[in-house]
Order: C-alpha cells, then sequence, then structure tokens
C-alpha cells in the first residue's frame, strides 16, 4: 500500500524538521539534561517492544520480545529518572 | 470513535508530550516541566499499547517491564552525578539494542508470508544502526567507566579493517533483501555489533561526549526505522525527533571543539599529537613554578575578581562542593567570583554545570565561553581546576597542533593563573602545555578536592 508508506514517509520528513526547530537554540548549560531528555523519549521503542511480544508465536520471538521490553524499559526509566535528577539540581536557589 | 482510533489519538497526544518535552528542555526555566510532560506522554502511550489489541504474553510482558524498573530505577537514582555521562549512554544502548531486537523479532514472524520491500529496508537499517548503537554505547560506557582504557586503541590498517567491516554489513543487507533468509539477518546482526565496536575504540575519552551524542541520534534513527516496520506513527515521530535534535546537538559539540564530525570519528586523534606535539616536545626538564596552598591562598583572597575554570579533573576528585566552598569563602571577602565554563570541558557538553549545580552554585555565576572570554585582560587570578586542554592557548596560537582551531577560554590573559593538577600529565589531547612555562602561571600540584580545601582554610587565614 503504497498511500500508507507515503504517510509514514510525510511524518517522518516533517519529524526531521521540528527536530531541528524545537532545540535549534539550547544554552550550553542544558546540552547534557537534553541529551539525556532525548535519550528518555527515543525510550518509546518500548511501544514498539510491547506490541512485538504481545504478537509472539513461537519461542524465539518470545525471547527477542521479551530481551525488548526489558531494554526499552530500561531506557524509559533510566532516562526520565536521570534527566529528573540532572534538571532538579538546577532549580537555583538564586542569591541575589 | 473506535478503539482504533482513541489510540491514535492518544498516540497523537504523545507526541505532542515530546515536543513540548524537547522545547521545555531548552530552556532552565521549563526543563523539569518538559521533562514531566515527555514522562507523562510516555505512560499515556504504553497505556494504550493495552488497548485495541488481542495482547498475549501479557505475563511475559509485565515481568519484562517489573524487570526493567525494578533495576533501572535504583542504578538511575543511586548512580553519582560525576558518572552521568556514562549512564546516558549505557541508557542509550539499551534503547538501541531494543529497536534491534524489534525489527528482527517481527522479520522472524513476516519473512516467509512475503513483506513489502521497504518494510524489509527498514528492518535492515533498523538492526544494523540499533545494533551499532548498542555496542558502539557499552564501549563508550567502558571507556568513561575507566573499566577500560579511555585513550584512542588504533592499529595499523584499522581504518581499512572498518571500512571492511562496513562493507560486510551492507552486503548482507542487500542478502537478506533478495533472500528473506533469518539467519543471514542474524549474521548481519552481529557484524553490526562488531562495527559498533570497532567503531569507538580509536576515538578517545575526550571526544566520548560526541560520540555518545551521535549515538543518541542512532537511535533515534533506529526507532523510527521500528515505527516503519511496525506501522507505528508515534514510534517514527518520536525516533525521528531525536535522530534529528541528536544530530544537531553532535554537529554543536564538534564545532564547539573546533573540528569536524569526520575528524573526531576518524582522525584518531592519538595518532595526530604524537606527530604534531614533537616540536614542544614533553618539557620534561622545563621549569615550571608550583607555589604553595599558603601563597596561592592569599592571592586569591586579595583578588578583585576569580573566575574559576573546572575542567573533568574537577569531576574526577569530586570536588564541585569544595570548589563552591572556595568561592563562598572568597566572596565573604568582597571577591568577585564567576566559573567559566567551555563548552566541552569535562566528557559531556554541561558536564561542568551539572556538577556545580549539584553543589549549588548559582546558575547566574557559570558564564559560557563567548560571554567571558572578554573579561579575563581584567580578571586578576584565573584558577583552572582540573582543565588543560581547553585553556591550551595553542588551539589559537600554534598552527599545526592537533587542537588547533578549538576555541579556548583564554586564561592566558588574566593577570595571574593558578593551574590546579595532578601531575605533568596532558590533558586528553595529549598534547602538552605552553602556558604551564609562563611566568605569571603557579601550579599546585595535588588531588584537586584536596589541593582546594588546603586554599578554604588558606583563603580563611589571610
Amino acid at each position: 500500500m503504497t498511500g500508507g508508506v507515503l504517510g509514514l514517509v510525510t511524518v517522518f520528513v516533517l519529524s526531521i524538521f521540528i527536530g531541528f526547530e524545537v532545540i535549534s537554540k539550547v544554552p550550553s548549560i542544558l546540552h547534557t539534561p537534553l541529551m539525556s531528555g532525548t535519550n528518555a523519549v527515543h525510550g518509546i521503542i518500548l511501544v514498539g517492544s510491547i506490541i512485538i511480544l504481545s504478537g509472539a508465536h513461537n519461542t524465539t520471538q518470545q525471547v527477542l520480545g521479551t530481551a525488548a521490553v526489558f531494554l526499552a524499559t530500561l531506557n524509559v526509566v533510566g532516562g526520565f529518572v536521570v534527566t529528573d535528577r540532572m534538571l532538579e539540581m538546577f532549580k537555583s536557589k538564586k542569591k541575589s | 470513535m473506535s478503539i482504533a482510533t482513541g489510540v491514535n489519538v492518544a498516540y497523537l497526544f504523545a507526541a505532542v508530550c515530546f515536543i513540548l518535552a524537547l522545547k521545555g528542555l531548552t530552556s532552565p526555566k521549563t526543563a523539569r516541566y518538559g521533562n514531566a510532560i515527555g514522562a507523562f506522554g510516555m505512560v499515556v502511550a504504553v497505556a494504550m499499547t493495552f488497548v485495541n489489541r488481542s495482547v498475549s504474553n501479557v505475563a511475559l510482558i509485565v515481568v519484562a517491564i517489573a524487570a526493567g524498573v525494578v533495576i533501572g530505577v535504583p542504578v538511575a537514582r543511586l548512580v553519582k552525578m560525576t558518572a552521568m555521562p556514562q549512564m546516558v549512554a549505557a541508557f542509550n544502548g539499551v534503547g538501541g539494542g531494543a529497536a534491534a531486537l524489534v525489527d528482527i523479532s517481527d522479520f522472524t514472524k513476516h519473512a516467509h508470508s512475503g513483506v513489502a520491500i521497504w518494510i524489509q529496508v527498514a528492518v535492515v537499517l533498523g538492526v544494523i544502526i540499533g545494533c551499532i548503537s548498542f555496542s558502539g554505547s557499552i564501549i563508550a560506557f567502558l571507556k568513561l567507566q575507566e573499566v577500560m582504557t579511555g585513550t584512542p586503541i588504533t592499529y595499523k590498517g584499522q581504518q581499512a579493517v572498518n571500512g571492511l567491516i562496513g562493507l560486510g554489513i551492507l552486503g548482507l543487507g542487500g542478502t537478506v533483501l533478495s533472500t528473506t533468509s533469518s539467519p543471514v539477518l542474524a549474521i548481519m546482526a552481529g557484524i553490526a555489533l562488531l562495527f559498533g565496536i570497532a567503531f569507538v575504540l580509536p576515538i578517545g575519552g575526550a571526544d566520548m561526549p560526541v560520540v555518545i551524542s551521535l549515538l543518541n541520534s542512532f537511535t533515534g534513527l533506529a526507532v523510527a526505522a521500528s515505527g516503519f516496520v511496525l506501522h507505528n506513527v508515534l514510534l517514527i515521530v518520536a525516533g525521528t525527533l531525536v535522530g534529528a535534535s541528536g544530530t544537531l546537538l553532535t554537529r554543536m559539540m564538534s564545532k564547539a571543539m573546533g573540528r569536524s564530525l569526520a575528524n573526531v570519528l576518524f582522525g584518531a586523534f592519538g595518532k595526530v599529537q604524537e606527530s604534531g606535539a614533537g616540536a614542544s616536545g614533553s618539557g620534561e626538564d622545563r621549569p615550571v613554578r608550583s607555589g604553595s596552598a599558603e601563597d596561592i591562598g592569599t592571592m586569591l583572597a586579595y583578588a578583585q575578581k576569580v573566575v574559576i575554570v573546572p575542567g573533568y579533573g574537577l569531576a574526577v576528585a569530586q570536588a564541585q562542593h569544595t570548589v563552591k566552598e572556595l568561592a563562598d569563602v572568597l566572596q565573604a571577602k568582597g571577591v568577585e567570583v564567576d566559573y567559566a565554563i567551555h563548552p566541552v570541558a569535562g566528557r559531556m557538553p554541561g558536564h561542568m554545570n551539572v556538577l556545580l549545580a549539584e553543589a549549588d552554585v548559582p546558575y547566574e555565576q557559570l558564564k559560557e565561553m563567548d560571554e567571558i572570554n572578554s573579561d579575563f585582560p581584567s580578571t586578576d587570578v584565573a584558577l583552572v581546576v582540573g582543565a588543560n586542554d581547553v585553556v591550551n592557548p595553542a588551539a589559537r596560537d600554534m598552527v599545526g597542533s592537533p587542537i588547533y582551531g578549538m576555541p579556548i577560554l583564554d586564561v592566558d590573559r588574566a593577570q595571574q593563573v593558578v593551574f590546579l593538577k595532578r601531575s605533568m600529565r596532558p590533558g586528553f589531547a595529549g598534547i602538552d602545555n605552553e602556558l604551564f612555562y609562563d611566568p605569571k602561571v603557579t601550579l599546585l600540584f595535588g588531588d584537586a578536592k584536596d589541593s582546594l580545601a588546603k586554599l578554604v582554610s588558606a583563603v580563611k587565614a589571610s
């Protein structure tokens, strides 16, 4: 179904532009949290991992899927927690 | 509204959350809020995935998620702030691995039922990129964790070997497309893992930030590829967002180092310096002036303006609280104190900011390179704590130096410069620093934390 592919490609291309646009101005003090935050966002592969495992038919697919869900969960949890810890420290107690 | 439509609306909502999360992360005021929005979007997306499908293997899914949470949360909570860069590398790697596994699993499911060619292409690309990100991130983790050496590992003909591995991957990828053979896909995945290792080995510790950022964008693209495989728009949006923003961040970082990305990845920094730094020699026999903590403490206490330049040595020594203490003591004496933050000081962009923020240094005091450089001529003392390459004037003045062209902090323009160093060992780039031999420079040898503690008592005493 080429129409379907074209739709996905459209989303892909537009997302590239949003990705560039949305972070084009970042103060360098936020580079590490930003990297960690984007790291957490690609943890969305957890959704893909759950879909794959929920449709697994044989042992191989179950093993692959379970490993994927486990790794993706690590990505999500670790990503958001680490980012939050970094940002927690930016609550500046302003001296003035 | 059908259930399927409801799920897609929820996915759209999650996608908007992710965009807002990234947007929020670009300003200190909204950053934490942004991260929370991202996490909320993630929870919504994951919850909706259980709706509208005959979910089998529920027990496995729950156990795998529980295991990930039980292991991931404590690790992320307990890791020291100095170890953050390698944690980001590790959590990035597992994401890449998950993406590759999803693609492989989907391929084994549909390989015999005639899959559209574009899905096969997405599978092949996703597996290659995901595997490279996985193994590359592990090597980056091991290098930063200092389990293995942080210096570049190079050997003769390395470029050729890596090139051959790369060609092998492409060849196998083509074979997968033409044969739809799962074993060939598995072999290709193995070679891609090997390539990830081979590709990060020759890159030194100083360049790891750039590599982690690049691998981060790789994982994003691998996730986007999985989105094509699964016809899942949310995966495409989120993965591509990360891919694009990661690429941009990678470019910002290599730019800050005054080098092209290609040079970072293939320059084998380690080799260049051996031939390039020959002219300046190793400088073993040249005199340097080392001072006592008391002398330096007095110098600092009677200065009008002190600029502290933190580097990786500060992170290693866990000296962020002690440096804050020194700044407080100085400010109590009426000295103006700022911190000069080089974009690539430490091992990640913003590494120093994170560390100093941990010690409650107000971020108004953290000055970026462009902002602070014009202040150095009116600075009485530049106090360099465990930084080296980012203040090496060779980058500005010595054509032919391996770091020539990298923007630096002009500490040599301050009235006095104090280096706190562990030894005369050169920085990551392995290049000697002419500045050590300048008469206005004083060196204080020792662990950064000990030295700073001594300075605190010396300043108090004077």
